[in-house]
């Protein structure tokens, strides 16, 4: 599979979740496990151009997948659009959430350019804070709808 | 000094946080490490028969597997409370022990019967699973008032009636002449449910035994590294302090549920040592549901009087808490120190009598969680107030104004002393619910919402006015109130020869952006950059020891701990400036990183003072070189924020679901370092508050299930279940800090429920609903509306 424009090769057992992967095997920990009952969202990443929660996949089921992880989305060290409307809007607080939150913002932005405030709610309906109230991820995601 | 107090600088943190670069503790691994899993009772009270470990032991990648016998053999016992809160008559609390691994008894569903360690997680898992364990069932007991009664299944030995203390506050006998008194009485009973804390970092542990230097690390998630240290080293594991580092590396998330030093981290450490290699646990989510102290649980009859003026007289409540099947670390000061105390409230209320039965019950442990033991108080307070109000026929806002503590700063007026203890230090109650009257635009709010009806719609309006205390806490005042512990907190600044600077804090950030808020203080102070200064917590062997974070002490405890080092830093800065200028130190004054001698142009710069301190050929005679203090403080008082909140809701009539379309909150947490962070807490609190409300609670069945122990079937609030919150403050300066500031990390929790559920009640008026109990979810709000009709 692909990882953040890389082509890598692994054996893996066929129990592994993907998440396990990129986290244990990786060493991606830029991906967070906040539950076991695909709940909580911190586990999302992109897999060919669709977010999913990277703990209801098994690794051999991407084969020959692109795969995008939070670590994939500043190029050069400098923060994408959508992560720059986090830390201007104070969308995260203990940071945990924040890659899922991310990139399901991101997913959100690609299909949904200028999302109302109750499609942005929905769209990030999967991925659980418990820091920030949703106040001012709401306000993050508005404002990088505003800016793209 | 600067322009930097008081400004939204953006956080420091966010980068890497942003980035996927944040180190949790589950994010680090050690060489040679290897994996825990603990076995975990499915029954809530049993006799554990045997423990049979003999099949999982023998399993290929299994390194060692664990039982209570041999945690006991080893002389070790659990993790400890660190509280005493002792009977009416005097008899010593009763203190039931907590071992890692149960020996002959299991007390709630997830009590811990072994400890399998094997090469990776995935067999541990498998061998955890094949440990057999024979249980004898017993009868379980989950609901706080009924483990009180004779009868009920005794869940300790050695503690009759499952009864932990029964505690008083308050004057009996006058509270009692006000109610024979009265001419008016309100009274509720409700149950403030158990709540399940629900970080979304799980906890976990990374234990290592280097038995080259005979020392032990344990990485883990804790909001106190410090006290983590002393509780392993001194009182569970027997290791000499000195040789234990413990790390707390970025942590996802605690609303008090890190806090504690649990057992299963003592029991990864220990294991470590026995196997002689890192061991490493992570909790899944289904064990944070089992074994995460939860919060709340009490079960309460509260009783509002009132004279023929509408003015309150007297307040009286009865709680039964449950502390669970064991007694966390500060589980017994929550229902009373952190509840009791509170009851005043922002009241004039001249007799109040408050009467608290802690105790166990076959349910996880219950402890702090995000307001501990105030949002209890403020739940009954505020929900008596709304219906006493309603009851009489008087707006609630006007009942408020009429019976509200009149305004007192702390410096011209006196603090206000309670009738519960605590000695207020400064507020202004009507001056937060008249600024929030306005910004709701109430008397229109009032319209809209008599229209609403007229349509056929259902809205309602709910209040709270709270006060909270918070900035744990004299340290010689609540060890007279049978604290084991202090509650100071620690700092230090080292500036450096280049004159840049790192502070040393212990206080530990789990979100609360530390890394901003404390290098503004300092910048601001020194009059240097935000770039020139760093912030180091988290770590036992770099930081001074401090208590940490909950409580809402971060800047009220450690910011002030911050500012005393600032002071020393700028004194003894002082006499190397005037040494260098040819002057006395009483001639200088320090703005935008100078010293100047007043009324010259004569200046000498922060950068070069550093220097100097550290290179110190040029220098005052009998001063040591360097430019670095340590500083301890130990507040005064607590510190006493408040504030005023106004909910609106929208009920639908078919299906009795509940919205909240509008939140206004004005809060006073005295000065404000960091608006934008401040703001960001209360958004949070108001979450974990509406959450209370409306979602959240623990469903035991009569044997002592857990029914929704997961996600699926919890309900933590998502971001459709939110309205955006408009937010505003006022600012009364705590007058005991030098910093003039209160915490406000949990007022949005402590002032929320209680206006969810008062608008609620409003919305249903029509219906004759006076009450229900929490959360309100649809069901109930649909059933007591059909009982209603
Ligand atoms: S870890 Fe994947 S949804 Fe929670
Ligand atoms: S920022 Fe902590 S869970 Fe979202």
């Amino acid at each position: 599979m692909s990882v953040n424009g890389t082509g890598y090769e692994h054996d893996v057992e066929p129990r592994t979740l993907l998440v396990q992967h990129l986290r244990d095997n990786m060493g991606l920990t830029g991906t967070h496990v906040g539950c076991d009952t695909s709940s909580c969202g911190a586990c999302t990443i992109i897999a060919n151009g669709e977010t999913v929660k990277s703990c209801t996949l098994l690794a051999v089921q991407c084969e020959g997948a692109e795969i995008k992880t939070i670590e994939g989305m500043a190029t050069n060290g400098k923060l994408h659009p959508i992560q720059e409307s986090f830390r201007e809007h104070h969308g995260l607080q203990c940071g945990f959430c924040t890659p899922g939150m991310v990139l399901s913002s991101w997913q959100l932005l690609e299909r949904n350019p200028k999302p109302s405030e109750t499609e942005i709610r929905h769209a990030i309906e999967g991925n659980f804070c418990r820091c920030t109230g949703y106040h001012n991820i709401v306000k993050a995601v508005q404002d990088a709808a505003n800016k793209g | 000094m600067g322009d930097l107090i008081g400004k939204s600088v953006k956080r420091v943190e966010d980068y890497r946080l942003l980035k996927g670069e944040g180190k949790y503790t589950d994010d680090f691994n050690m060489a040679n490490q290897t994996f825990a899993v603990y076995v975990r009772s499915p029954h809530a009270h049993a006799k554990l028969v045997n423990v049979d470990i003999s099949a999982a032991k023998a399993m290929d990648g299994v390194v060692n597997v664990f039982t209570g016998k041999d945690i006991k053999d080893a002389g070790i016992v659990g993790s400890i409370c660190g509280w005493q809160v002792d009977f009416k008559n005097g008899d010593t609390m009763k203190e039931p022990g907590h071992p890692i691994l149960a020996v002959d008894k299991v007390r709630h569903v997830g009590d811990a019967v072994a400890l399998v360690i094997a090469e990776d997680k995935g067999t541990a898992r498998d061998a955890a699973g094949a440990v057999e364990v024979t249980y004898e069932v017993l009868d379980a007991i989950v609901d706080p008032k009924a483990a009180a009664q004779d009868g009920a299944p005794q869940i300790h030995d050695d503690v009759p009636n499952n009864t932990i203390f029964d505690w008083e506050l308050g004057n009996k006998d006058e509270t009692d002449k006000a109610f024979k008194n009265a001419h008016h009485i309100t009274e509720l009973s409700y149950h403030n449910q158990k709540l399940i804390p629900n970080a979304i970092e799980p906890r976990a542990a990374l234990g290592h035994y280097d038995i080259s230097d005979d020392k032990y690390t344990l990485y883990t998630t804790s909001q106190n590294p410090h006290l983590a240290r002393l509780i392993i080293a001194a009182f569970v594991l027997s290791i000499p302090e000195h040789k234990l580092r413990v790390v707390a590396p970025d942590v996802g998330g605690g609303f008090g549920s890190k806090i504690f030093t649990y057992n299963d981290e003592c029991g990864v450490l220990w294991a470590s040592k026995q196997i002689g290699r890192p061991v490493k646990w992570t909790a899944d989510r289904t064990e944070a549901f089992f074994t995460d102290c939860h919060g709340r649980d009490h079960v309460t009859d509260a009783k509002l009087a009132l004279d023929a003026d509408g003015n309150i007289t007297g307040l009286r409540t009865k709680t039964y808490a449950s502390l669970g099947a064991y007694l966390s670390n500060f589980s017994t000061c929550v229902p009373t120190y952190l509840h009791g105390t509170l009851m005043q409230g922002a009241y004039i209320t001249p007799a109040v009598h408050v009467d608290v039965t802690a105790v166990v019950t076959n349910t996880v442990p219950v402890d702090a969680l995000r307001g501990a033991g105030r949002p209890e108080a403020t739940y009954c307070i505020e929900r008596l107030i709304e219906t006493a109000a309603r009851e009489i026929g008087m707006d609630p806002a006007e009942f408020r104004l009429k019976n509200f503590i009149p305004p007192f700063d702390g410096v011209k007026q006196p603090g206000y002393q309670t009738q519960v203890a605590l000695q207020y230090d400064s507020g202004n109650y009507e001056g937060t619910l008249k600024k929030v009257l306005k910004n709701a635009k109430y008397e229109k709010l009032k319209k809209e919402r008599d229209a609403a009806r007229a349509d056929g719609k259902l809205m309602g309006i709910g209040f709270s006015t709270y006060v909270e205390a918070c900035g744990l806490a004299p340290s010689a005042l609540v060890g007279s109130l049978g604290c084991r512990i202090g509650l100071y907190d620690a700092a230090s600044i080292r500036v450096h020869p280049t004159g840049k600077v790192t502070i040393f804090a212990g206080a530990h950030s789990h979100g609360q952006g530390h890394d901003t808020t404390f290098a503004q203080i300092v910048a601001d102070e020194f009059g240097i950059g935000m770039d020139d200064v760093n912030v180091v917590h988290g770590d036992t062997d770099s930081v001074p020891f401090g208590y940490g974070t909950y409580g809402s002490r971060s800047i009220s405890v450690c910011g002030n701990a911050i500012m005393k080092s600032v002071d020393k830093v700028k004194e003894k800065g002082a006499r190397i400036a005037a040494h260098k200028l040819e002057c006395s130190p009483e001639d200088l004054e320090f703005e935008n990183g100078s010293w100047t001698v007043k009324g010259t142009e004569k200046s000498v710069g922060f950068g070069d003072v550093s220097l100097t301190a550290y290179v110190p050929h040029d220098y005052p005679e009998n001063e040591e070189p360097g430019l670095d203090f340590t500083s301890f403080y130990d507040p005064a008082n607590f510190v006493f924020p408040f504030g005023a909140h106004i909910c609106v809701v929208e009920v639908d009539k078919d299906t009795g679901e509940v919205k909240v379309v509008k939140y206004f909150t004005v809060d006073d947490a005295g000065n404000v370092i960091n608006p934008m962070i401040v703001e960001g807490q209360i958004h949070g609190g108001l979450a974990h508050g509406i959450g209370q409300a409306l979602y959240e609670g623990a469903v035991y069945d009569d044997s002592g299930q857990l029914l929704n122990g997961s996600m699926l079937e919890y309900c933590i609030p998502r971001a459709d279940n939110m309205p955006l919150f408009e937010t505003d403050s006022t600012v009364t300066p705590c007058p005991h800090n030098p910093l003039g500031v209160k915490g406000i990390a949990e007022a949005g929790t402590i002032g929320s429920t209680p206006a969810v559920v008062n608008a609620v009640i409003d919305a249903l008026s029509d219906y004759g609903v006076k009450d229900l109990q929490m959360p309100l979810a649809p069901q109930r709000v649909w059933a007591a509306m059909q009982q209603a009709k």
